[in-house]
């Protein structure tokens, strides 16, 4: 009997039974079946996306009630809100292309690098809890580290007389806190790029040596167009993992650095914008790129699906 | 004959440092409050504080709420999808990386003005809190819950207990629930983490919880924020090293992708 089995049982479909009768006839009306699944939905609804809509339409507010499109444009003309948008997107985009190389180089080296099983385990382990810790601690643990009295600015002014601090250097900067978000960046990517590594066939490889391929070939022409999709959605994903950074942000350098997020919790706090209408468009303007992020990174998973699983 | 991969030992070495120079640092930081000794004054000091155990006790009561309504949500939903409903995946998947898109900032944002004026008032009550906090979860919870699900062809199982006469609650009870648990339990565990250090929704929102405690510690004295992060760090690296020891027969590694903190 030719039955075609897929490699993982879809829900949707009936199991083959052979021969055997159906235990019982199935059941004509399941009009009721969505009931199951309501409260889930009505969860959805009341917290995410009533909240999302009232940011929508609050975002085209004016003083008094009036509708108004000038809050949209003011997230482009207002230089302050401008200023955050583009610290956000820059620290965003360093630390997403920062993590993304160093994780691919580091799931490079515990995959197909050559290195002991044993390292890969702990790497891979490691990965999973770093990619999770975020947050106060993690801000502390780095003011801890590179601060006025941290452990490696004491080293480094033992060994060298040099201390960093001098001279106006302050690790409360852009690159500072890049530094701090990276410690959750690349091991996301390790974690996402080591399966898509192991997932290179040796056959790929054998296949371009036949045809008189070099390594450099082989990766041109082979294994980077595979990885490519992976290599993209991983960095996109690391960028708004950065831009909707909010805790680790403002414990490590408090509303120091004018952060997207920094300000929409200060307009939380008080009406620093001095108007309700801009906050919202400033949290509109938030969910936009990481809706671009998500849509990005969804159709670079159905690209990756097709040579890698 | 292989040559030796230098590097890739030096990639290594470079990522063992950046993952563990901070650790040992804030290890290391806790410890100094004695000037040229080491010592655990710094922690005694902390466990002095009554507002440190206050407010420890309110995220273990937030992070035990949260858990409860995400289980109570996620896992009936899964099932139900899995079993009934699988057309509707695509929706409660998009669902589940909503967190993604909408930043905890942001979503605090729009909580507190749809929730902080009547008709419907939810920000003098936990309520927002916790929709914020579950809100959080479901990317976690209804990952591992749903891979679990797959893992074990739960529709065969729910048939076959069907065919033997097994009511709703049997089933339920002596069918799903066992063959879940390992998945339960990680989903359990990572709430459990990411709500006990959870600084966003509890600060914004103002209710008193372990976060927002270390936070304002951290701009008052020195030493005693690094002992309790120190604590904080146990707290969220045993949850995850549990998780993966609970799933380390499983095939292929889980990446989860969560909302940012």
């Amino acid at each position: 009997m030719a039955v075609e089995r897929t490699p993982r049982a879809d829900a949707g479909s009936r199991q083959d039974q052979g021969d055997a009768p159906r235990a019982r006839p199935p059941r004509k009306s399941r009009s009721w079946a969505w009931v199951g699944v309501a409260p889930f939905f009505l969860f959805a609804l009341l917290f995410l996306v009533f909240p999302s809509l009232s940011i929508f339409v609050r975002s085209f507010e004016g003083p008094g009630g009036t509708w108004t499109f000038q809050n949209i444009l003011d997230l482009f003309q207002k230089s302050d809100i401008r200023n955050a948008y583009k610290l956000s997107l820059q620290i965003s985009v360093a630390t997403a292309l920062g993590g993304a190389l160093f994780g691919f180089l580091l799931a490079y080296a515990v995959t197909i690098g050559g290195l002991p099983k044993a390292v890969r385990n702990f790497m891979l382990t490691f990965s999973g809890v770093a990619s999770n810790f975020a947050g106060v601690p993690l801000a502390f643990a780095f003011i801890a580290t590179m601060g006025n009295a941290g452990l490696v600015t004491r080293l480094i002014e033992s060994a060298t007389g040099i201390d960093i601090h001098a001279g106006g250097f302050t690790i409360y900067s852009f690159w500072g806190l890049s530094i701090v978000y990276m410690y959750f960046q690349f091991p996301l990517m390790v974690l996402i790029m080591a399966p898509a590594l192991d997932g290179l066939r040796r056959e790929w490889k054998e296949a371009c040596e036949n045809l008189g391929g070099s390594t450099l070939d082989y990766w041109r022409h082979v294994a980077l167009p595979i990885l490519a999709p992976t290599l993209l959605g991983t960095s996109i994903l690391l960028f708004g993992n950065a831009f909707g950074a909010y805790a680790t942000a403002y414990a490590f350098t408090g509303s120091f650095l004018n952060l997207v997020p920094i300000v929409i919790g200060a307009q939380i706090q008080g009406d620093v914008l001095y108007n309700p209408g801009l906050g919202n468009a400033m949290a509109l303007g938030m969910i936009v790129i990481m809706s671009l992020v998500m849509v990005i990174y969804m159709w670079s998973q159905r690209r990756a699906a097709r040579w890698l699983r | 004959m292989r040559r030796f991969p230098v590097w890739s030992w030096i990639w290594f070495i470079i990522g063992v440092l950046y993952f563990f120079i901070p650790l040992i640092a804030t290890v290391e930081f806790s410890l100094r409050m004695i000037k040229d000794t080491y010592s655990f004054e710094a922690y005694r000091v902390a466990f002095q504080d009554p507002q440190f155990f206050r407010s420890f006790g309110y995220s273990l009561l937030w992070a035990t709420l949260t858990i409860v309504i995400s289980l109570l949500l996620v896992v009936p939903t899964a099932y139900w999808v899995q079993l009934r409903l699988p057309k509707v995946r695509p929706y409660v998947e998009f669902v589940t990386l909503m967190p993604f898109v909408v930043p905890a900032v942001v979503l605090t944002f729009g909580l507190i003005r749809l929730y902080g004026r009547p008709p419907l008032v939810l920000t003098t009550t936990p309520a927002a809190l916790i929709a914020g906090y579950v809100v959080l979860s479901l990317p976690y919870m209804y990952r591992s819950v749903d891979s679990g699900l797959r893992a074990v062809d739960i529709r065969t199982l729910t048939e076959a207990a069907q065919s033997l006469g097994a009511s709703w609650g049997t089933i339920l009870k002596d069918v799903v629930f066992p063959n879940l648990r390992v998945a339960l339990l990680s989903g359990i565990f990572l709430t459990f983490a990411i709500v006990m250090g959870e600084f966003t929704f509890a600060a914004l929102l103002q209710w008193p919880a372990f976060g927002p405690y270390m936070e304002e510690i951290g701009a008052m004295r020195a030493y005693t924020p690094q002992a309790v992060s120190v604590m904080s760090f146990l707290i969220t690296w045993g949850s995850i090293m549990l998780i993966q020891w609970l799933g380390r027969g499983a095939r292929g590694a889980q990446v989860q992708v969560g909302g940012a903190r």
